[in-house]
């Protein structure tokens, strides 16, 4: 019933933030997702980092394909275009969206099963695409809305609510995000809203390709013993490599960092991201060492969590199709209709 | 050479040339000026590549139909062959008519039963005289071509000035290329001369039979209505025989549609990963307000179903060109065919309809690229284009494209912020205006109004998931009244009588149409008359119900095997099907005049259309 509204009133209390809306103006409908369920705490996330960014809702374009994923961006920026398209093609609907108009912001909502499997093609193209946007895969390694099976991010080994025991390799999303030149990369834990949030507002500020996988247990299907996808076992496993600040133009550095090693890394826009690193040996800015490190890691059996790279200068596909500045769907007759002259011209080319 | 049993075809701007070539030899642009230099002599003609699915190495052909009546199909059988492929000798000239020339490369002998007896034969020694002249193999192989044309420039009385003025306009700039080419194009010529009796008896004259026509390929044509239409973005996947159209977008807005102050495009065109993903950018982009179009041929359509489904439910414009090639499956890739008239009317799962357009020429193809991203956004929904290759492909003398400066792009029912704000309901599946088209909005447009969840799934008329049968039921109506409104928006059907009173008729469709005005005269001409109409879209208009109604039958000529066309009308307008008696051509051959004549014909004395009469196919009596 996700055409419920939720009461309107709230606190007269309630923070601001900038433009004088409340977090309550970043939020949707009710959630119909299981209790528990991992996705409604990254709804949370994106609704905290989108008040805390001060955007505008309208201003957000939410787009998803199929599955239990694809459902929550029902559940937040009611106030936003959003666009449920079909199974594992999301990604494809996003690049013409953004091709349309530049000036939005493009929000992509995925799991394993819509990006892993069905949709990896359009998964790999639109990072190596470069197009700019942030693509959250709310990962799960599970089947929830047809009921428990395995998915291809499901590692090998692990067992499934029923006891079947997975025999596939899995795909590691990141890993291939990496690969295939997505210019941020991040994963992080559904459970670690202080890590996901600020993960999620440094994605927006970026510019281009910008991927977060989100390891997010499903209760329903994939939270029992055995299971390499679940609150426990992710908890025991997880390696962050660093804790990152996001701080925009307009905002004081106030950020209080203890003993540690601090890096900033500069935004396209003139913000910065301080990290603070947990993993001396770890540096987000280069490509090759981060994928060492993922894989020296995984190897100890480890989750590692983060921002794993990062490109601050990075380019996007409208500097590669040298577009104008004005968005595409706001050109006018005038901008777009050569007229009868320039055609005259043509036909007299054709004799 | 060899001895002739049969006189040599004696015929002024009427006759048939066939060039036999090998892929990837250059051949085609000597071959294009041959045909562009007849016109230019106010002679029409009607051209066509005949090519396999290969880049290099295999037999390929053009074939020239010299026409001062102006016909645009291919006539069949070859007047003149050009054998420039020793592979396909036999079969070339095989084809040739009784009384026909046989023009080849006689450096190396050939033995006298590699000939026919009743045809002339014109050898010169090409290769041979190729190799004195250049020293370069490329150039050897490239002039061989144009020293061809030179010589066939003096048998066929061709002016090669005109010629020159080609390769003057082809290489402005230039001059070196330009003049190389003239003095290959004399090489060839005096030899002609020279050895042979130039003119022969068939042979072009001056004439003003082409008019302010131009020449072009529908595919070019396609995309430069793109241009004019508005579009902006272009998603495709590489596929024969469309990858030319995406091409020449790409061609055409380098020219027309980049900011002069700045150099930045004002159009974005992505190459995509497959036909999945060129629907997915399409739809997309025009759920974001952008003009959006992609082209593909049947196999693309296939790819892209689900798509279409959603685009069709969810109510998002989009517009697909299929440009038909043989199929199924693969089919035959660089062959023509209408075969796809029942995937795209129906395409995707569940109850769908979708609004068709068939262009017969490539000035329709520019006419109808425009409209349909008219009637995209007008009726939120995939307009399909069905051209095919022999109109895609193919160079046709065609009418010039025309524009009218005083043309409003229409972008269809999109709500804007001020109305908003002023408080106009807002349902994003509401039937305001009662023609079953819906309001939108563009994503961004404001603050607190007028967002909406687009899905594939079912919704209420303000657009919120419900799986309620009513309102499941209410919206799958509302969108069968839209369709019925697409009836009144989309071109009507060219309805002609004919000369005398008759009580059958004939329909077609695309490019058909290059044969059947031929094929009518010939027709006409043996006593058989019949009324016409020419299909222009799909929903059918009444009109195409009141002309069918007001005739004892109806031949429908098409180009597949399962008379799609037919089955369409006998679907959607409840038809009798004894009425409507099928003429199929399916050979991945573009139809010709003297198949529908024939077909007709002896169909019509089955059906007693008219006395009985056996029908000669036209040409016989040559």
């Amino acid at each position: 019933m996700t055409f419920l509204a939720k009461p309107k009133l709230h606190h007269p209390g309630l923070p601001k933030n900038a433009l004088g809306y409340t977090r309550r103006d970043y939020e949707g409908a009710v959630s119909t997702l299981c209790a528990g369920c991992g996705h409604d705490s990254i709804s949370a996330a994106v609704i905290q980092a989108f008040f805390n960014l001060d955007i505008e809702p309208h201003r957000v374009a939410k787009l998803s394909g199929i599955g239990c994923s694809s459902k929550t961006p029902t559940y937040f920026l009611g106030n936003s275009h959003g666009f449920n398209s079909v199974h594992g093609r999301m990604p494809s609907v996003l690049t013409g969206a953004n091709l349309a108009n530049r000036d939005l912001i493009y929000l992509g909502v995925s799991g394993d099963g819509d990006s892993a499997s069905i949709g990896i093609g359009q998964f790999m193209h639109v990072l190596r695409r470069a197009v700019n946007m942030v693509y959250i895969v709310e990962n799960n390694g599970v089947y929830g809305l047809t009921k428990g099976q395995f998915s291809a991010t499901a590692d090998k080994g692990s067992k499934a609510k029923r006891g079947a025991i997975n025999t596939d390799e899995p795909i590691d999303l990141v890993m291939l995000a990496l690969e295939l030149g997505a210019t941020f990369v991040a994963r992080s834990f559904s459970g670690d809203k202080a890590q996901l949030v600020p993960l999620i507002e440094a994605a927006v500020l970026h510019k281009g390709a910008a991927f977060i996988d989100v390891v997010s247990p499903c209760v329903a299907f994939n939270n029992h013993p055995g299971s390499t996808k679940s609150y426990d076992y992710v908890r025991e496993h997880n390696a962050s490599v660093n804790a990152l600040d996001v701080m925009v133009p307009r905002d004081p550095i106030t950020a209080e960092y203890g003993s540690g090693s601090l890096e900033e890394v500069v935004l396209h826009d003139g913000g910065t991201m301080r990290l603070r690193k947990v993993h001396a040996d770890f540096d987000p800015t280069n490509r090759l060492a981060a994928m060492n490190f993922l894989h020296d890691r995984a190897a100890a059996g480890e989750i590692v969590t983060g921002l794993l790279y990062t490109r601050p200068d990075a380019h996007d596909l409208h500097d590669a199709q040298e577009t104008v500045d004005v968005p595409l769907n706001a050109l006018t007759d005038a901008d777009l209709v050569p007229g009868s002259v320039a055609l005259a011209a043509l036909n007299a080319s054709l004799r | 050479m060899a001895r002739r049993t049969k006189e040599p075809i004696a015929r002024i701007n009427d006759f048939v040339v066939k060039f036999a070539n090998v892929n990837g030899s250059g051949s085609a642009s000597a071959n294009a000026l041959f045909a562009r230099a007849i016109l230019r002599m106010g002679v029409p003609v009607s051209a066509r590549n005949i090519f396999p699915s290969n880049i290099q190495g295999l037999p390929t052909w053009y074939e020239v139909r010299v026409t001062a009546a102006g016909w645009r199909g291919r006539r069949g059988g070859v007047d003149l062959m050009v054998a420039m492929n020793p592979q396909t000798w036999d079969k070339d000239v095989g084809e040739l008519e009784g009384g026909g020339y046989l023009f080849y490369d006689s450096t190396r002998e050939l033995p006298a039963t590699s000939f026919r007896s009743d045809v002339t034969v014109l050898g010169m020694p090409l290769t041979a005289i190729c190799n004195a002249a250049y020293t370069d193999a490329r150039q050897r192989q490239l002039f061989k071509n144009i020293i061809y044309l030179g010589a066939l420039s003096a048998l066929l009385a061709i002016d090669p000035a005109e010629i020159e003025r080609l390769f003057a306009e082809q290489y402005r700039g230039k001059e070196a290329l330009s003049d190389s080419n003239r003095k290959a194009l004399a090489l060839g010529r005096d030899y002609a001369l020279a050895n042979f009796a130039c003119p022969l008896p068939m042979r072009v004259e001056r004439a003003d039979a082409v008019g302010n026509r131009i020449f072009i390929d529908g595919n070019n044509a396609a995309a430069l209505g793109c241009v004019f239409g508005g579009a902006t973005v272009c998603a495709w996947y590489p596929i024969t025989p469309s990858s030319s159209l995406a091409e020449a977008f790409a061609k055409h807005c380098r020219k027309l549609r980049v900011d002069a102050a700045t150099g930045r495009h004002k159009y974005a065109i992505v190459q995509a990963e497959d036909e999945l993903a060129s629907i997915g950018m399409v739809i997309g982009a025009a759920w974001n307000g952008a003009r959006a179009f992609t082209a593909t041929s049947g196999p693309g359509i296939s790819l892209m179903q689900e798509f279409i489904g959603l685009a069709y439910f969810a109510e998002i414009p989009a517009v697909l060109f299929d440009i038909q090639r043989g199929s199924p499956s693969t089919g035959m890739p660089t062959r023509t065919q209408q075969a796809d008239v029942l995937l795209c009317a129906y395409a995707s799962h569940g109850d769908t309809k979708h609004p068709l357009l068939f262009p017969e020429d490539p000035t329709e193809c520019f006419t109808m690229a425009a409209l349909a991203l008219d009637l995209a956004d007008r009726l939120q929904t995939p307009i399909f284009v069905l051209s095919d290759l022999d109109i895609g492909m193919q160079d046709w003398l065609t009418a010039p494209l025309a524009w009218d400066d005083r043309r409003v792009l229409d972008r269809g029912k999109v709500m804007k912020a001020e109305e908003l704000s002023a408080g106009k309901t807002f349902g994003r599946y509401l039937d305001a205006d009662g023609d079953g088209i819906p309001y939108r909005t563009y994503p961004g447009t404001h603050a607190t109004r007028g967002s909406y969840f687009t899905r594939g799934t079912t919704k209420d008329r303000y657009a919120r998931y419900t799986e309620e049968g009513p309102a499941y039921v209410d919206n799958m109506q509302r969108l069968l009244h839209k369709f019925e409104t697409a009836k009144s928006l989309v071109p009507a059907p060219v309805i002609e009588k004919a000369d005398k009173p008759a009580r059958a008729g004939v329909i077609w469709y695309g490019s058909t149409g290059a044969a059947m005005s031929e094929s009518l005269a010939a027709l006409a001409a043996t006593g058989i008359h019949l009324d016409r109409m020419r299909i222009r879209s799909f929903p059918f208009a009444d009109s195409v119900e009141a002309f069918i109604a007001a005739h004892e039958h109806v031949f429908v000529v098409e180009q597949n095997r399962d008379a799609q066309l037919r089955m369409l009308l006998v679907n959607e307008c409840g038809i009798d099907p004894a009425k409507l008696i099928s003429v199929l051509h399916y050979d991945g051959t573009p139809v010709t005049a003297r198949f529908i004549t024939q077909e007709i014909g002896e169909k019509a004395a089955h059906f007693n259309v008219t006395p009985l009469r056996k029908v000669a196919p036209l040409g016989a009596a040559d």
